[in-house]
């Protein structure tokens, strides 16, 4: 009896491990330590750049409890309004709750949510972009044109969107959507193509394609697919074309966050669960051995590319559809290079994935808070998320200050070298 | 004779394994005392620490008498300690006498090297001790057991009279072990000591002074030649008793499973490798390739498996001639079974659990597959039922094939070739590396395979795995097949000969093909 549950138990374990690549535990003590470190240095920068510190350290002799008070009120400040500007009070909540239920008025429930919601919706594009650089990873792939596939990915959405008109929404929205994966798609296919036929190195091309992305857009928003007037503008999607909203103005939390997470769990189904994705995992450990076993290793990399640009070009599909309702130049706000930083914090798995994405999305939405509530620069953000991947991209380092016994099991090899 | 090195109660452990667990081994003045033991026994573990590249837990290191404390390398050296790796440390674009000063430079007037005073020293100890060498050669252009007599020359000039030999007969052909051996002998004859490490029961039968075996970390006894005999000396080192040579009947060869007609192969660099190769193998034959290594078997491997193209010629496999780019999986699905020569390069996706590896060549057909669904419990029994068929040792089906040690990894490739229906076997290197247990199971499956009808190619450099295996030998040099033997009445000599670049004609006035009657086969 006993023999059984303990043969239970060791698969549970073991599933759960597999879903990591090692073992759960130790996968989620790395990332979890690196954004605790990642946390405590941007602290000492805010403390560090921050005024009131400044002055206080000037007294530092006669008054040194002082000095390091302030360190603490800097931190506290800039940490509580980039927490508060992110998800919100927990007490306002409850209390636009109660109001809610008592009077029907849900004013000050969607005002308290509002933070929250809108750090999903940060979110949103990220998981999308993060699945696409993380199974490039789980391939060998280094899928830096995450940024321009996605710009694609938003003008395809927003063509399909505004030029098609007189649909019944089921059957513009799935289009739209489509449009962007397609449009992606196709950004991510050239560069796989290209590395299949002649062995270009990926991540050379895909940095050339980003480019070729962003100046394709200016045109196109300056000709071909601009509004009528005189602003560089699509003209908006149809209403048909949209991704509905779950409350009102100006909450923007849609469908499309839904629709990321529905995503994850196929891509984590996909990779998996399915021999496609067996032969893209075992391309990726192994490239030699996967030959040996009879699978194409060139044909395995132009599938992940495409699939790689279409995951980037729904984050396009997402935001446009959910969220802006047309495109306009400098549209995206660095998610497609992000995203890379987000997939290695995530170990290139799509629950580690969606935790990574909507801790960007917090930190990102949050930041605009704390810059007016607190005065500190959005740019902390940027440290902050540098420091947790330089972390996760060393582990050796937080297993050093921790003093964590490396494990037996395998690391995941995220990508090999350019020479290959 | 005095004890010139002295290891006592040494103890090391890692994470999870106790490599040494109180060992003893002395050494004495002039005498070659052999290190015998399975892969994982804990042999490199304590030369290792002998030589200050570990710090024992517990234990300590007398040299003549006195206690030493080596913290590295160049105490050891300090102290006499002198290491021949198994992996050459040379650097192939230098001359012999370059490597042999690098790190103990001979300068003059303290800014120039000195080569000339270093290749005399060279020359010295050249004569002195038989190594046969020229001090001026470039290491890249000298064959594998001249670039050992330079290590050995590399020690003995920083003047190491206890040497330490690290497997060092695994990339030699038969002739160069008998150089090798000649050298050894007379390098204790001049009173230096060895420490000679192998798990190779003949070399220690043939060279030992005495002989301490190792096992799970521990010393098992030492004894003398003269008291034990190989099956002995094999129990010792495995705990149970092993058969040397697996016993076989006689083959019951059919029809061809496998035709090579005149092919060339280019490796990965564009040389041609392969140069007009033909054979064929008959289902329930074994037709063994002997032949140092890098003499063209990879690539005649990686042509017939669909890893390289091939550049002319025609391949039958099983009745069907390959066409050009015939790919590894149409080959696969034709029968065939490959066993790679690199297990870890080709024949495993080592960060993938061993279910995953138990299933790897048909991971997309039923029942491992439906649709594009993988079917996990259909993988998971096949895995949990083949590890206990194949007697794979390892703690669960769910760890990473690079936690398996090399025996277990090279049963993992076996059980998973063999379950599936084949016809032809074609298995390159089958038991490198591996220990005296491993070798006799998979030796054993391999016969079993013959003996249901599967027609079986091994290439081997290990002579006479070849010979204990083969129904047929086939000798390769440069690239060639120079004379395909019946291997019942093969002789040893011959065989050496031919894999050293002596032409079968030439071969035939030192050594008779065959010890019996039968005619030679072509």
């Amino acid at each position: 009896m006993s023999a059984n549950k303990e043969i239970k138990k060791t698969e549970a374990r073991s599933s759960l491990a597999k879903m990591f690549g090692g073992s759960a535990f130790q996968s989620l003590l790395i990332p979890t330590l690196a954004v605790f470190i990642g946390l405590v240095i941007g602290g000492l920068v805010i403390a560090a750049t921050d005024a009131g510190v400044a002055e206080a350290f000037k007294n530092f002799s006669s008054d040194p409890g002082a000095a390091f008070k302030s360190i603490w009120t800097a931190i506290a400040t800039a940490y509580g309004a980039l927490f508060y500007g992110s998800l919100g009070s927990p007490r306002e909540i409850i209390a636009g709750f109660k109001a809610l239920q008592a009077t029907g008025d849900n004013d000050a429930f969607l005002k308290a949510i509002y933070p929250l919601t809108e750090s999903l919706v940060t979110a949103t594009p990220y998981i999308f972009a993060g699945l696409a650089v993380a199974i490039g990873f789980r391939c060998g792939l280094f899928n830096i044109g995450a940024e321009g596939q996605f710009f694609m990915g938003a003008l395809g959405a927003a063509y399909v969107g505004y030029s098609l008109k007189g649909l019944p929404w089921f059957v513009h929205l799935p289009l739209a959507i489509l449009g962007g994966g397609l449009a992606g798609a196709i950004w991510g296919a050239v560069p796989g193509y290209l590395k299949a036929k002649f062995g270009a190195h990926e991540v050379v091309n895909t940095i050339m394609m980003n480019w070729i992305a962003f100046r394709l857009s200016d045109w196109l928003l300056t000709g071909p697919m601009m509004t009528a007037g005189f602003r560089p503008v699509t003209p908006n999607i149809q209403k048909t074309a949209e991704l509905p909203r779950f409350f009102e103005d100006p909450l923007r939390f849609n469908w499309g966050f839904v629709l990321a997470l529905v995503v994850a769990w196929l891509v984590y189904w996909f990779l998996f669960k399915t021999t496609l994705g067996f032969e893209i995992r075992s391309v990726g450990a192994n490239p030699d051995g996967s030959k040996y076993a009879g699978m194409s290793v060139v044909r395995n990399f132009v599938l992940v590319m495409v699939l790689s640009g279409a995951l980037a070009g729904l984050a396009g599909s997402a935001q446009v559809l959910g969220v802006d309702h047309w495109v306009g130049q400098g549209f995206s706000a660095g998610y497609g290079f992000d995203a890379i930083a987000l997939a290695l914090l995530g170990k290139s798995h799509p629950l580690g994935v969606v935790l990574s994405a909507i801790l960007f999305g917090i930190l990102r939405s949050g930041a605009t808070r704390m810059q007016s509530l607190a005065g500190i620069p959005i740019d902390i953000i940027s440290i902050i998320q540098g420091l947790v991947i330089i972390f996760v991209a060393a582990p050796a380092i937080i297993r050093w200050l921790f003093r964590i016994r490396i494990s037996t099991g395998d690391e995941t090899v995220l990508t090999r070298g350019w020479g290959k | 004779m005095p004890t010139v090195l002295e290891l006592r109660d040494i103890s090391k452990s890692f994470p999870g394994v106790l490599a040494n667990d109180h060992v003893n081994i002395d050494l004495q003045e002039g005498e070659i005392h052999c290190l015998l033991g399975e892969n994982g026994a804990g042999k490199t573990t304590l030369m290792n620490i002998l030589y200050g590249l570990y710090k024992p837990d517990s234990g300590e290191i007398n040299v003549r008498g006195k206690k030493a404390e080596i913290h590295g390398p160049n105490d050891a050296i300090a102290r006499g300690i002198g290491m021949v790796h198994q992996h050459f440390m040379l650097v192939p674009v230098m001359t012999v006498t370059e490597n042999v000063m690098l790190g103990v430079e001979e300068k003059r007037n303290g800014v120039f090297l000195d080569r000339a005073k270093v290749a005399k020293r060279i020359r010295e100890i050249s004569q002195l001790y038989g190594l046969e060498v020229d001090p001026d050669a470039y290491i890249k252009d000298l064959p594998v057991g001249t670039q050992q007599r330079v290590e050995i020359i590399k020690v003995l000039y920083r003047q190491a009279d206890i040497l330490i030999l690290d497997e060092p007969t695994a990339v030699l052909t038969p002739q160069e072990v008998e150089g090798l051996f000649k050298v050894l002998r007379s390098l204790v004859e001049k009173g230096k000591s060895l420490i000679f490490i192998t798990h190779k029961l003949k070399e220690v039968m043939a060279l030992a002074n005495r002989i301490t075996v190792l096992r799970n970390g521990r010393t098992v006894g030492t004894v003398i030649p003269g008291d034990v005999n190989p099956e002995k000396l094999a129990s010792m080192m495995v705990g149970r008793d092993v058969n040397l040579v697996v016993p076989k009947k006689k083959a019951n060869p059919t029809e061809s499973v496998l035709e090579v007609k005149d092919i060339y192969v280019e490796d990965e660099r564009g040389q041609m490798t392969v140069r007009g190769v033909s054979f064929d193998v008959k289902m329930g034959e074994v037709l063994g390739i002997a032949g140092v290594q890098g003499n063209g078997q990879t690539q005649l491997v990686y042509a017939l498996t669909g890893l390289l193209p091939l550049q002319s010629g025609e391949i039958r496999i099983v009745g069907e001639t390959l066409k050009r780019g015939a790919t590894p999986r149409h080959i696969l699905e034709r029968g065939v079974a490959h066993i790679p020569e690199d297990r870890q390069r080709h024949g495993l996706i080592l960060t993938f659990p061993i279910h995953d590896n138990m299933m790897l060549c048909t991971y997309y057909q039923p029942p491992f597959a439906r649709g594009i669904g993988l079917q996990e419990k259909v993988i998971m029994d096949n895995a949990e039922t083949l590890t206990k068929q194949y007697d794979v040792r390892t703690p669960s089906i769910y760890v990473p094939a690079s936690s398996l040690s090399g025996g277990n990894q090279q049963k993992v490739i076996v059980a998973r070739e063999f379950s599936r229906p084949i016809k032809l076997l074609i298995a390159s290197q089958p038991t490198r590396g591996l220990d005296v247990g491993s070798i006799e199971y998979i030796h054993s499956r391999i016969i079993e395979k013959r003996d249901e009808g599967v027609g079986a190619l091994v290439v081997s450099s290990e002579l006479d795995e070849i010979l204990a295996l083969s129904d047929r030998i086939a000798v390769m040099y440069r690239g060639q097949i120079v004379d395909i033997v019946p291997a019942a009445q093969a002789s040893k000599e011959y065989i050496g000969l031919l894999m050293a670049g002596i032409r079968p004609e030439d071969a035939l006035k030192s050594a008779p093909s065959v010890t019996g009657e039968a005619e030679r086969v072509f």
